[in-house]
């Protein structure tokens, strides 16, 4: 009798308009931001940083950055590894040209930069639609990557090629570099993603976020009653391409701290956020968070407990898990094109009847 | 134009056209199933490895999943039969063409997969759907093909000839494998008999209408998922094809699917909808590349342009000529 | 469909739309000219669709376009969207020529539309669906839109009460938070009227807003057509197939027939023209 809306009467527009509207949500949102700020930072240690946090926090960036792009707007991506990319070469940039700049700063004006970029190979989608676009931001994976490789001017003429990302503080933390503790990293990608998805949020809510859903439904008739289509379209590439960049400075500077542009940032990257969304619900901001748990905890689950557990050769998990990650995309595009996140509100509404579903 | 008498300039364009007809070759196959199915086969790649894998398989005689089935049941084993001639040289003709048409009747059993697991449930969605869960498919098929045949790099010699040809070298002083020769030959071959198949057979005027119009096909008695599944083979064929062709020139590995990337751009420049539009973007592709690598890339910005030039020129034409070179232009309505 | 029976239809119906304006508020207002649309010829390929087509629409009038299938008419709409520019020929909107603007450039000109198969945004709620055709009179910037609380929630909440208006206009409340997906077609229509009026056009065009529909669909249909023009004084340009409808609530109907205009004037002059009854009876053009 815990979940009910019952009661609970909206007496203004403002209140009907809320991310929350029913109460037993809101706590649980704030129980569970709650324990994410304040407790776990006391006992997350290097591993659960690595390979669980921190890639879970820069991918659902990611993954909210493609979702706006993809599953609002409706343009189809192949470019996110090259996107990420630039935002991670420009962090580089900035933190080795300009020293005294603060770490938040340069993640946002990395994610600025990567704007700009991803505006530009938007310009094509005024022109071509669906899998025409997906083939034009494929020209922007590989172009950037290989510039990326090519022009020393990128990589400040590092013999190895690669890029590595100094050491920076924040209130006396080190941030980025080999000091730099897990709890403190951990708490400065979580507030970036806790900010940036509320910022999308209420994006896709308002007049922008409408005029995105129009140009993805419907195009032409989106643009009869009045929606832009250009500055729609671009405004789409620009946000999208500002958190992707986010995620690929956050990506290379505070997660793997060392960076080579054909490694790191390969196509398979793009299609690894594609799937997160996918899987997670295109169009909706919460299945942005659970396609990119579901798709940094897969491989963990898979090593845990298959290999380790259950003792399978690990070329053989490897391979398997291959098969099911294509599988469980075929079956959620076949069985709820919207997702997990599509799910988990089927599930709220029964549970919001149960036990009187009619 | 001083470079048209530069003999390095048509090694390179005959380099780059012969290249240009293996894409042409994956781009057939995605052109096929695309104007049948309205499906933008993303697995065509996948599917052309998975295709080279099973002949190599086939013709080692490599038992299936033998690393599943030996640590499942603790066994050995790992032929399931031995092949026919000397081990190390190239099997008899028989057996090449006998291993050939298992692995066609294996890539029609798959198409026939395809169309009932993927397709079928799918029918009536929107094309980006469709795509993406190509995507999905070419993951199944990549991790199947590893699982049943292993990841490791594998020969393929169905005795085509290799080495440099003789004749061009002493005629032109030109360097050019027999084996991009015989590809040419092949895709010459495909590409005719592609066109007698749906100009003069029932199937192929069925598939036609199809490609013309689904929902009017369907009226007069056309059963779709038949035709989907005739595609889908046919495809499958193509993807064999270009898998052997690959396959013997730089070995079977995963590298070959990246070439379905390629024929991408392929397919901007010569319109989804049209055959000789892919072989002809595809011989504009590959003769591109490698002319604007060996010209403007290596020695103005530090080479391996090949790795975009495709993509960026296909952007060109997409902003351009939306329709590719042989497309019809779409006049859109409401 | 013999002339006989056109006008039986258009009678009965027209009896009772006429109750219906008993009832109305206001008395009607027909004002200046509007909308001028001339000499417009539109090609594709070889195809002319429209062939040297003018007409006029005037301030307050329901103006009816009709023609058999293929006649051009849809085309015409797409023209005054601007979807289409045609190769000859203009289209004057309150005194300015609309040339070559763009469609989201003429819709804040305050131009709105329905289609004929219908366009609703299936991925949206019936509200959210009419919320966008308030689009063209939000604002706020993105920054604004980020921060959400303030300025972007109070033009939000503002806009929100002149949609809520629509909504109990066309009385449907129930279905606001529906996805118009599950709607069945006749609601869908009337939400897609919905989201065109949310809009506040001048110049509301409608593209066979009944076709499809059954009896009772089409008298609801109607009534908010004619209570939208009587009400707000909403100039309304519809294409519609259904005579008896054309007939009962147009004030003047352009005639059109394979892309050339053949008749213009009242229904009865319309109805009296020869060239029409011949469109319509099929005679062989030679």
């Amino acid at each position: 009798m815990l979940y009910r809306e019952a009661g609970e009467f909206k007496t203004s527009y403002q209140a009907d308009l809320a991310t929350f509207p029913i109460r037993f949500d809101l706590w649980g949102f704030w129980s569970v931001i709650a324990v994410a700020a304040l407790v776990v930072p006391f006992f997350v240690n290097d591993y659960w940083e690595q390979a669980i946090f921190l890639p879970f926090f820069i991918y659902a960036l990611a993954a909210l950055g493609l979702n706006i792009l993809t599953g609002y707007c409706g343009q189809l991506s192949l470019g996110t590894g090259g996107f990420m990319a630039v935002g991670a070469y420009a962090s580089y940039k900035l933190m080795t040209s300009f020293p005294g700049l603060d770490m938040i700063s340069i993640v946002l004006i990395s994610g600025a930069i990567t704007a700009a970029v991803g505006v530009f190979f938007g310009l094509p989608s005024l022109r071509i639609k669906g899998f025409y676009l997906a083939v034009a931001t494929l020209a922007a994976q590989f172009f950037l990557i290989w510039m990326f490789n090519k022009w020393g001017w990128f990589y400040n003429y590092s013999a190895t090629g690669m890029i590595a990302a100094p050491e920076r503080t924040m209130f006396g933390f080190a941030i980025t570099g080999p000091y730099s503790k897990p709890a403190v990293t951990y708490l400065f990608c979580f507030a970036f993603l806790f900010v940036f998805a509320w910022v999308a949020r209420n994006l896709v809510r308002g007049r922008i976020g409408r005029s995105w859903m129009a140009i993805r439904d419907m195009d032409i008739a989106a643009e009869i009653i009045g929606v832009n289509p250009l500055m729609s379209k671009l405004s789409a590439f620009a946000v999208s391409s500002f958190y992707i960049g986010m995620a690929g400075a956050l990506y290379f500077a505070l997660w793997k701290g060392a960076a080579e542009g054909t490694e790191a940032f390969p196509i398979e990257l793009s299609f690894r956020v594609l799937f997160m969304i996918i899987i997670g619900g295109l169009g909706s901001i919460l299945g942005s968070l659970i396609g990119a748990a579901f798709i940094v905890l897969l491989p963990v689950v898979f090593k845990v407990l298959f290999v380790e557990y259950w003792g399978w050769p690990t070329d053989i998990a490897t391979h398997v898990q291959v098969i099911l990650l294509g599988a469980l995309i075929i079956g959620f595009l076949i069985a709820e094109p919207h997702g997990i996140a599509a799910l988990w509100r089927t599930a709220k509404e029964k549970l919001r009847l149960w036990p009187f579903p009619h | 134009m001083g470079f048209l008498t530069d003999a390095f300039f048509y090694e390179v364009l005959v380099a780059g056209l012969l290249a240009g007809v293996m894409y042409s070759l994956v781009a057939l196959g995605f052109v096929l199933i695309f104007k049948a199915s309205g499906v933008f086969n993303f697995a065509q790649g996948v599917l052309a490895l998975f295709a080279a894998l099973s002949l190599v398989g086939f013709m080692s005689g490599q038992l299936p999943f033998a690393h599943v089935i030996n640590w499942l049941l603790g066994t050995q084993w790992h032929h399931w039969y031995a092949p026919p001639g000397v081990e190390g040289e190239v099997p008899p003709f028989w057996f090449v063409l006998f291993c050939i048409a298992l692995t066609t009747v294996l890539m029609i059993a798959l198409a026939w997969v395809v169309v009932r697991v993927v397709l079928r449930p799918l029918v009536n969605q929107e094309g980006i759907i469709l795509f993406m869960a190509t995507i999905g498919l070419a993951f199944v098929l990549e991790g199947v093909g590893d699982l049943m045949w292993g990841a490791n790099v594998k020969k393929l010699d169905i005795g085509l000839p290799a080495g440099p040809s003789d004749m061009i070298i002493d005629a032109t002083g030109m360097f050019v494998e027999k084996i991009e020769i015989s590809a040419a030959v092949v895709a010459i071959i495909l590409v005719i008999a592609l066109m007698l198949f749906s100009q003069y057979t029932k199937m192929g005027r069925a598939l036609r209408a199809v490609a013309d119009d689904h929902q009017a096909a369907l009226s007069v008695g056309i059963k779709l998922e038949t035709i989907w599944w005739v595609v889908w083979s046919v495809a499958g064929i193509v993807a064999l094809v270009a898998g052997i062709m690959w396959g013997a020139k730089s070995g079977v590995q995963f590298s070959l699917s990246l070439i379905a990337l390629k024929a991408l751009p392929v397919l901007i420049l010569g319109g989804f909808t049209s055959i000789p539009g892919a072989i002809i973007g595809g011989l504009i592709i590959g003769a591109g590349e490698k002319l604007f690598d060996f010209y403007i890339g290596v020695p103005f910005l530090g080479g391996a342009t090949e790795n975009w030039f495709a993509y960026v020129l296909a952007l060109g034409f997409l902003v351009f000529r939306p329709q590719g070179l042989f497309g019809e232009k779409i006049i859109e309505r409401v | 469909m013999s002339s006989q029976t056109v006008a039986e239809a258009a009678g009965t119906d027209r009896e009772y739309a006429h109750q219906e304006i008993d009832h109305g508020l206001n008395p009607r207002r027909i004002g200046d000219v509007v909308m001028e649309v001339k000499n417009i010829t539109q090609r594709f390929g070889g195809v002319t669709a429209i062939k040297d087509v003018s007409f006029d629409i005037l301030e307050g009038e329901v103006r009816a376009i009709i023609g058999p299938n293929g006649a051009g008419k849809s085309s015409m709409l797409n023209v005054i969207n601007g979807f289409y520019h045609p190769q000859e020929g203009e289209v004057w909107f309150h005194g300015k020529k609309l040339g070559n603007l763009k469609p989201h450039q003429i819709a804040r000109q305050g131009i709105a539309r329905t289609f004929q198969n219908i366009a609703l945004f299936h991925g949206m709620s019936t509200l959210d669906n009419i919320m966008t055709g308030r689009l063209t009179k939000m604002h706020r910037n993105i920054f604004w839109q980020a921060l959400w609380s303030g300025p972007a929630e109070r033009e939000e909440i503002a806009h929100r009460e002149k949609v809520e208006q629509v909504i109990d206009f066309l009385e449907i409340q129930a279905i606001r938070k529906t996805p118009v997906g599950r709607l069945p077609y006749g609601l869908q229509k009337r939400v897609e009227l919905g989201r065109a009026l949310a809009a506040e056009p001048t110049l509301l065009l409608l593209d066979e807003p009944m076709a499809g529909m059954n009896v009772e669909e089409k008298q609801d249909m109607c009534r908010f057509i004619l209570d939208m023009n009587d009400e707000f004084g909403t100039t309304i340009a519809l294409i519609e197939h259904d005579m008896g409808v054309v007939m009962d609530i147009a004030d003047r109907v352009v005639v059109l027939d394979y892309g050339k205009k053949i008749g213009d004037g009242t229904p009865d002059e319309v109805r009296g023209n020869q060239d029409v009854i011949d469109a319509y009876l099929g005679v062989s053009h030679d």
